[in-house]
């Protein structure tokens, strides 16, 4: 028997319940509108649900009671016999409903004409009197005037319903069964609801009052006690803590029996208790059906609805949660994500576009699929809207996969319809849908294929109630994190095959392949930060939001409790970090940390030391990435090196016969000039015969080699720039086609291989106090490139990683002889820091040297305009250099 | 104008009070408005939240949110207050964490005097009159507006 019929079954006979109770009401004050108006809500509920479910005798049985009630409420006047009539029409609905029961959602086939006769009989006015004597003195005088009416009232007009009768068949009927009428109308005076054994079918309904009637199995309760059921048993579950906890600290036995049974009883009682809240996720669906319904007829779509797992449970609360995201989810599927029919058609795919929903448990969570298999979601819409919305650049753009940019349609204000239809499209949708789903600490995502469609992924807790956490400690202080995102424990030694680096004072873990950022909770909570002082390792939790995975640096774990959240007063909401509170088995109350607002941290990695001046440095490491070609190469036995093939320029095969010593370097004769040559490292094979790779770079007029052990791959690659060993060669490594690469540092060769390098410009270098230079580069890899260029010539260098922050340091305290910038960065671009420097700061003097990687013309009369000073190339670091001394020197004279 | 409000309220009303001391300075609580009294214990600090907030504690199974009332009233704050009041607002817990607690008062609505004209302004906002006692003043404390200024008092 399917849900549906079971709840129609405990509701109608709820409903009928009631019904025999107003009816007895209502014989006793038939001018009590109200009372008729009840009983003929309740048989008409009952005629509709009948006929859609698809009950047909019921259905005509209710819709015979209905019309005769309905000439009650024209005025017909109300007879005992009238009223008798009508209550047993509800009797042999409850003889029908509970044969339904007890076969399983069959009706049971059966004639109920007779009944359907006297009901329209009466109904029409025209009823005889039954044989027996049906006494109507107590029947109250009705009211008059409308009577006529009510009696010459026309036979309705209209086709005949199912189990419904014209009225010839009815009268014809009604002759023929005048007898066994009678004795039921002979109940006389007060009506007493019959019961359906004393009922005319008696014999054709053996044991109505089945024990296991699906009706009795059932009661309703009000939420409020389920409410209050929940809140003590939580009560009794932190009891059972607390309890729990003496009995670790007390050895007495006596006492750890019952205590454990006590312990388990509890358990199963939360267990039961949490039963009742879940509702099968089907719940929150059955509008969807009709409002895909709606929606294909107004877009003129043909739309089917798949549903699977329906009878997937989760918390009443969750389902209340996720009602509105769901809905909004499935009519921007029917309204963007499927095609008219003839766009369907043109491509190749049936007419009829589908909407599958599927719902299915994983973990402690429940795992919601909307999928449909339209026509997808148009990443360069996606994109050209982001961009336009200033969500990223475009370069950002350019380098993210198709993945991040979907993500991006759960930003505000981004809507890709193209046209706002009553349906969707204002760009307020995927949003809300996002933080109604973040906010019960779900997680939503979404996946699509140019012209298959789209799969949204909602992934929800069970239940908000009573969480396992991990109790962990940071600076002295318990916390709760919610076990449901904790993905592992990991514990960090030196020497450990998973290291800890640091990038300025932004903190990765190498996990096996991936490079996870690293947030101390002691320090995003503006407690006090240990990092670094803990001699045994650091104790680091991975836990994942979403995609994200990130580490969270804990002092120790304690252990796993089950706990039971309790929210925080209105006036704490607003600490972001901290989602709820719980009481722990010592009778303390802890925080329970919400991994979302960690997870936004660590995106954002806006890490707060305790320093506002190093949270101001702190960099965001998406902005350290950028697309670059680079060179891969294998030197010494372990790992993969970069090189970025910019610098490149040419790649050689170097007979290693032709190695000379000269003054104690090697040399090699490359095109009639002898150039040093270097090893990428000391394990980098010294062969003495045959040929090796040589990489050539140039600086200007010097030319070097550098010697590897085999050239791997040039790759195009965003290139994360994250972290840096000990090694001077080596600038960071990345991971690249996953794996661990260490980038070269091109000009730390340079400078071994002419030790005197950096020395020959700097033979003009003014006397007096060394001028500071800002260098603005969103990318870590230049600005780590850059910087001991200029150091090394003799300026003092600020590095910045973004056009805002060189703003902060400008119209800051510090003084600046010059600016180096980049001109294609994230965010502000090159040239409006350029603008925004000479116009708002009115620095209308200050050297502002511009550095790109594309030259033409056009950029650099822009650049020109924009107020840059000179326009360098980026490898071009002799000209640079020339360029800084030119102006750097200038103001100088200025300021002096 | 205050005067007429003042003789409008029933002359003979009597209110009772529960006095505490807070940063030196007595202050009346309408009894109704105090659940109970006791010395804090187990304070547990909330991270990142408002200034005046001292932290959560479990009161009886029940999570109750500590008010700094020094803090909150810009009083002076060296040691650590011994004593809390518990009230309810909004179906929450709360309890104001005081110096001291004295005796219950009753006094009558008439010997209610307005606040002075240079009382600070912003403590115009929940003072409701103040009472002259021997030796000491008493002022009203509207316990609803004074918690309405969390996270709001320094702000700026």
């Amino acid at each position: 028997m399917d849900d549906l019929l079971r709840e129609f079954l405990t509701e109608t006979n709820e409903s009928l319940d009631m019904a025999d109770v107003e009816l007895v009401k209502f014989e006793l004050d038939p001018n009590n509108s109200e009372i008729l108006n009840n009983i003929f809500r309740l048989v008409h509920t009952i005629k509709g649900t009948c006929g859609f479910i698809g009950l047909p005798r019921l259905a005509g049985i209710a819709h015979a009671a209905e019309t005769l009630m309905d000439r009650f409420r024209e005025g017909m006047p109300v007879t005992t016999e009238a009223v008798g009539l009508v209550m047993r029409s509800i009797d042999r609905i409850k003889l029908v409903l509970a044969e339904i029961e007890r076969n399983d959602g069959v009706e049971p086939a059966g004639d109920d004409s007779d009944l359907i006769a006297e009901l329209e009989a009466q109904a029409s006015g025209a009823a005889p009197r039954p044989s027996a004597p049906a006494p109507r003195p107590a029947a109250p005088a009705p009211a008059p005037a409308p009577r006529v009416n009510a009696v010459a009232a026309p036979a309705p007009e209209r086709p005949i319903l199912p189990g419904e009768v014209s009225l010839e068949e009815l009268e014809r009927v009604f002759r023929e069964t005048k007898a066994e009428t009678g004795p039921l109308s002979a109940a006389g005076g007060v009506a007493a609801p019959l019961s359906p054994a004393q009922g005319a079918n008696d014999a054709k309904t053996p044991a109505v009052n089945h024990e296991s009637s699906v009706s009795s199995q059932t009661i309703r309760v009000n939420v409020g006690v389920l409410e209050h059921l929940m809140t003590m048993v939580s009560e009794l579950v932190l009891t059972r803590n607390q309890l729990m906890e003496i009995s670790r600290r007390n050895e007495d036995q006596d006492y750890k029996g019952p205590l454990q049974r006590l312990s388990n009883v509890t358990g199963e009682l939360q267990e039961v208790v949490m039963r009742t809240r879940m509702q099968p996720i089907g719940n929150a669906w059955q509008k969807l059906p009709r409002i895909v319904r709606d929606l294909a007829q107004e877009l003129g779509k043909h739309i089917e609805l798949e549903q699977h797992g329906a009878e997937t449970e989760l918390d009443r609360q969750v389902l209340d949660q996720i009602k509105d995201p769901l809905t909004h989810m499935v009519r921007n599927s029917a309204d963007h994500g499927l095609e008219t029919p003839a766009a369907r058609r043109a491509a190749g795919k049936p007419e009829k576009g589908t909407i599958r929903l599927s719902a299915y448990h994983e973990g402690g969570h429940v795992i919601l699929e909307i999928s449909d298999d339209g026509r997808g979601l148009d990443v360069d819409r996606i994109k050209a809207k982001a961009i336009e919305n200033g969500l990223c650049t475009e370069a950002d753009a350019a380098r993210m996969s198709d993945t991040q940019i979907y993500r991006f349609i759960f930003h505000a204000g981004l809507s890709t319809a193209a046209a706002v239809t009553s349906v969707s499209g204002r760009g307020v949708g995927m949003d809300v849908v996002r933080c109604n789903i973040e906010a019960i600490g779900g997680t939503v995502d979404v996946r699509s294929k140019r012209g298959q469609g789209s799969t949204f992924t909602i992934k929800i807790p069970l239940t908000l109630a009573i969480v396992p956490a991990l109790i962990v400690e940071s600076t002295g202080e318990r916390f709760a994190l919610p076990q449901t995102s904790v993905v592992e424990l990991v514990r960090v030694r030196s020497g450990s095959e998973h290291a800890m680096c640091f990038i300025k004072h932004a903190h990765v873990l190498r996990l096996r392949d991936r490079l996870l950022p690293i947030i101390d909770l002691g320090a995003v909570l503006g407690l006090s930060c240990h990092y670094g002082e803990r001699p045994e390792g650091e104790l680091i939790a991975v836990m994942q939001v979403g995609s994200q995975r990130f580490g969270v640096v804990l002092d120790s774990v304690s252990h796993t409790e089950e706990i039971v959240v309790k929210p925080l007063s209105t006036v704490l909401r607003g600490a972001s970090l901290v989602s709820g509170s719980t009481i722990l088995g010592d009778g303390r109350v802890i925080m329970i940390i919400d991994p979302n607002g960690l997870a936004q941290i660590a995106a954002s990695r806006a890490e707060k030391t305790g320093e506002a001046s190093e949270a101001a440095r702190a960099t965001d490491d998406r902005q350290q990435s950028a697309s670059l070609s680079l060179l891969l190469c294998r030197a010494g036995a372990q790992g993969i090196k970069a090189v970025p093939l910019s610098l490149v320029t040419r790649l050689e095969e170097l007979d290693t016969g032709q190695i000379e010593e000269v003054s104690g370097r090697s040399v090699v004769q490359y095109r009639g000039t002898l150039i040093p040559i270097v090893y990428a490292n000391a394990e980098v094979e010294r062969r003495t015969s045959g040929r090796q790779p040589l990489l050539i770079f140039s600086e200007g007029a010097r030319t070097m080699g550098l010697v590897v052990d085999e050239i791997v791959d040039i790759v195009e690659t965003t290139l994360d720039l994250q972290l840096s060993s000990g090694a001077p060669e080596i600038m960071g490594g990345a991971i690249i086609n996953d794996i661990a690469t260490e980038v070269l540092d091109v000009a730390y060769y340079l400078e071994h291989a002419f030790g005197d390098w950096f020395d020959i410009p700097m033979t003009r270098r003014n006397a007096g106090p060394p001028a500071r230079l800002l260098l603005v580069d969103d990318n870590a890899f230049y600005r780590a490139m850059l910087e001991p260029v200029l150091k090394g010539n003799g300026y003092l260098v600020t590095t910045c990683a973004s056009a805002d922050e060189a703003l902060q340091r400008l119209s800051g305290d510090d003084r600046f002889d010059a600016v180096v910038s980049e001109v294609d960065m994230h965010g502000m671009d090159g040239f409006r820091f350029a603008q925004h420097v000479r116009d708002e700061l009115h620095m209308e003097n200050l050297p502002i040297i511009a550095v790109a990687t594309a030259q033409s013309a056009d950029s650099i009369e822009r650049g020109r305009q924009a107020g840059f000073t000179d326009y360098v190339a980026k490898f071009d670091r002799p000209g640079l250099i020339a360029a800084l001394r030119e102006f750097a020197h200038h103001s100088e004279e200025k300021a002096a | 104008m205050s005067q007429t409000h003042i003789s409008s309220l029933d002359r003979h009303d009597a209110r009772q009070y529960v006095t505490v001391r807070i940063g030196g300075q007595l202050f009346g609580l309408p009894i109704s408005s105090v659940n109970e009294v006791f010395a804090p214990d187990n304070i547990t600090r909330v991270p990142l939240a408002s200034f005046e907030i001292d932290g959560v504690l479990n009161l009886r199974g029940r999570i109750v949110t500590m008010i700094d009332m020094r803090r909150l009233l810009g009083l002076r704050d060296s040691i650590a207050a011994p004593m809390a009041v518990g009230i309810e607002r909004a179906g929450e817990a709360f309890a104001l964490l005081i110096d001291d607690v004295g005796d219950v008062l009753l006094l009558d609505d008439s010997t209610l005097e307005v606040n002075p004209t240079n009382l600070d302004d912003e403590w115009m906002g929940f003072v409701d009159g103040v009472h002259r006692l021997s030796g000491e003043l008493m002022l009203v404390l509207d316990v609803e507006r004074t918690l309405a200024r969390i996270g709001v008092a320094h702000a700026a």
